[in-house]
């Protein structure tokens, strides 16, 4: 019990002392997670709009794919980035594996199908209830598209914040794709994963209190969005 | 503030023929009509006739099954229609960036569009309403913002879908004050309503839909004072009009409680 309460005290100090090694980790934690979610909302939310919008050959499937990959085990996200990013794998060439922008590459995967989904859902309820109106307006689906999505945009920056929820919590893709190498892909999750199995726990409890409060802040954040933005919805 | 020039006018409206049929039923039947530009013209008919299906087909919202819809100008003919519905759906955003919206969808410069905006907000009396968001405001306030969107396109034809249904007699008021404004200014009204005190207090000229079909068209003073169909008759008596599914033959309520025959 001891060792828990002395390894407890320890990572509070880790992290109110501002521990470089701790923080080093968590600033490319949130590189890598927001640069991810970035990448995953610019392409997620057009795509998950065009989805919702626009009735073309294959849709079904689309729509099928984008709610079944939301649950993808990041592991084999991992895997499968990793055969593309080996040296022996179609874009070996480059040289990523190993590096944060393999790990990016791996967690815009696991999250744009997130965003994509939530997106979908969003701008189909939205486009019922204001078809009519845009349509009188001149505005078909094409053109609506814009407006849709800042209409929708408080329910969206949930759907966002959801996938970083799920990009800043993951293990395994980052695990796989990034190696988890000292001062280069470390990141949150794969080191409280390593300390762990090494013994550390003041280091790898530090870093679970963080991403703890980074993701109670997350939620706190997306609450606080729809409850102040109820007025606007009435 | 007038509609554009005659010659570039898109009335007269046409239906020829004109049925609309949806899961096997048809719901608009045989409907040839001209709408000629000027006028006030007020749909009356009870509950599930099909007045909104008709304001639907008219301003393309829908495609006829059957029969055509022609405008004298076809080309563009959709830039000089608005439609004001039942239910306004406005947008998350201000009053003013609604009208704004409508108007930049219309490619107005956004030099006119501030003065546009101004004016269209202060002939519906919603000037100090400017920045609200557009959805706090009361349901008589959107129906009159809708009005006011409407309106800043300057169409030649309005549309307005029983656009009073859920309000308040104030609010009732402003809104036929709204709607005789853009009447005077150059625009063709088309509307619809269940309320018989409201066509008499606007119409020109009343149509009288029943189970998808016209069965009166006539100017208003003919048909509130002299109406030739039988239940066109029996509704402004206040009757109830109503019938079975796949039952053809029509049928008539009682007279209300209380009133001779």
């Amino acid at each position: 019990m001891t060792d828990f309460s002395d390894a407890f005290a320890a990572a509070i100090g880790l992290v109110l002392g501002l521990d470089t090694s701790l923080t080093e980790i968590v600033g490319l934690s949130l590189r890598v997670s927001l640069t991810a979610v970035a990448i995953a909302a610019f392409i997620g939310l057009p795509v998950g709009a065009a989805i919702a919008l626009f009735r073309f050959p294959g849709r079904f499937f689309f729509v099928v794919a984008t709610n079944a990959l939301m649950g993808m085990p990041p592991v084999v996200v991992g895997l499968i980035v990793y055969l593309l990013l080996s040296r022996a794998g179609p874009f070996g060439v480059f040289g990523l594996l190993f590096t944060p922008t393999a790990m990016i590459v791996a967690q815009v995967l696991l999250v744009t199908p997130i965003i994509a989904a939530l997106t979908r859902q969003v701008i189909e309820d939205l486009w019922i209830e204001y078809e009519e109106q845009m349509r009188s307006l001149g505005a078909g689906p094409g053109r609506a598209v814009p407006a849709l999505l800042w209409d929708g945009r408080f329910t969206l920056i949930t759907a966002i914040l959801a996938g970083f929820g799920r990009a800043s919590a993951e293990v395994g893709a980052v695990m796989i794709v990034g190696g988890n190498i000292d001062h280069v892909t470390r990141v949150m999750t794969t080191s409280i994963a390593l300390e762990v199995s090494k013994g550390n726990l003041a280091l790898a409890l530090g870093l679970g209190m963080i991403l703890l409060v980074l993701s109670a802040s997350i939620n706190a954040a997306a609450y606080l969005i729809q409850h102040n933005t109820k007025r606007w919805h009435a | 503030m007038t509609a554009p020039l005659d010659d570039t006018s898109i009335l007269p409206l046409e239906l020829t023929d004109v049925s609309f049929a949806a899961g096997g039923n048809r719901l608009i039947k045989d409907v040839t009509l001209r709408f000629e530009p000027g006028l006030k013209t007020v749909m009356i008919g009870p509950n599930g006739a099909g007045k909104s299906l008709f304001l639907r087909l008219c301003h393309g919202l829908l495609q006829p099954t059957q029969g055509s819809i022609r405008w004298q100008q076809e080309t563009g003919a959709g830039r000089h229609q608005a439609m004001v519905f039942q239910r306004p759906v406005m947008l998350r955003r201000s009053v003013a960036a609604n009208i704004d919206y409508a108007l930049k969808l219309r490619q107005i410069s956004r030099r006119n569009r501030g003065d546009i905006i101004d004016r269209v907000l202060h002939q519906t009396g919603l000037r100090r309403l400017a920045d609200q968001p557009a959805r706090v405001l009361s349901i008589g306030e959107q129906q009159k913002l809708a009005l006011a969107r409407a309106w800043a396109l300057e169409p030649q034809v309005l549309f307005l879908d029983e656009p009073t249904a859920s309000l308040d007699p104030a609010a009732i008021h402003s809104v036929e004050e709204i709607i005789a404004a853009i009447h005077d200014a150059g625009t063709r009204i088309i509307m619809t309503t269940h309320d018989l005190g409201q066509a008499r207090r606007i119409a020109d000229e009343v149509l009288f839909i029943n189970r998808g079909r016209i069965l009166e068209a006539a100017p208003a003073d003919r048909f509130f004072n002299a109406p030739e169909n039988d239940l066109a008759q029996a509704f402004l008596r206040g009757e109830l009009l109503w019938w079975n599914k796949g039952q053809d033959n029509r049928k008539q309520g009682m007279p209300p409680k209380g009133e001779n025959q």
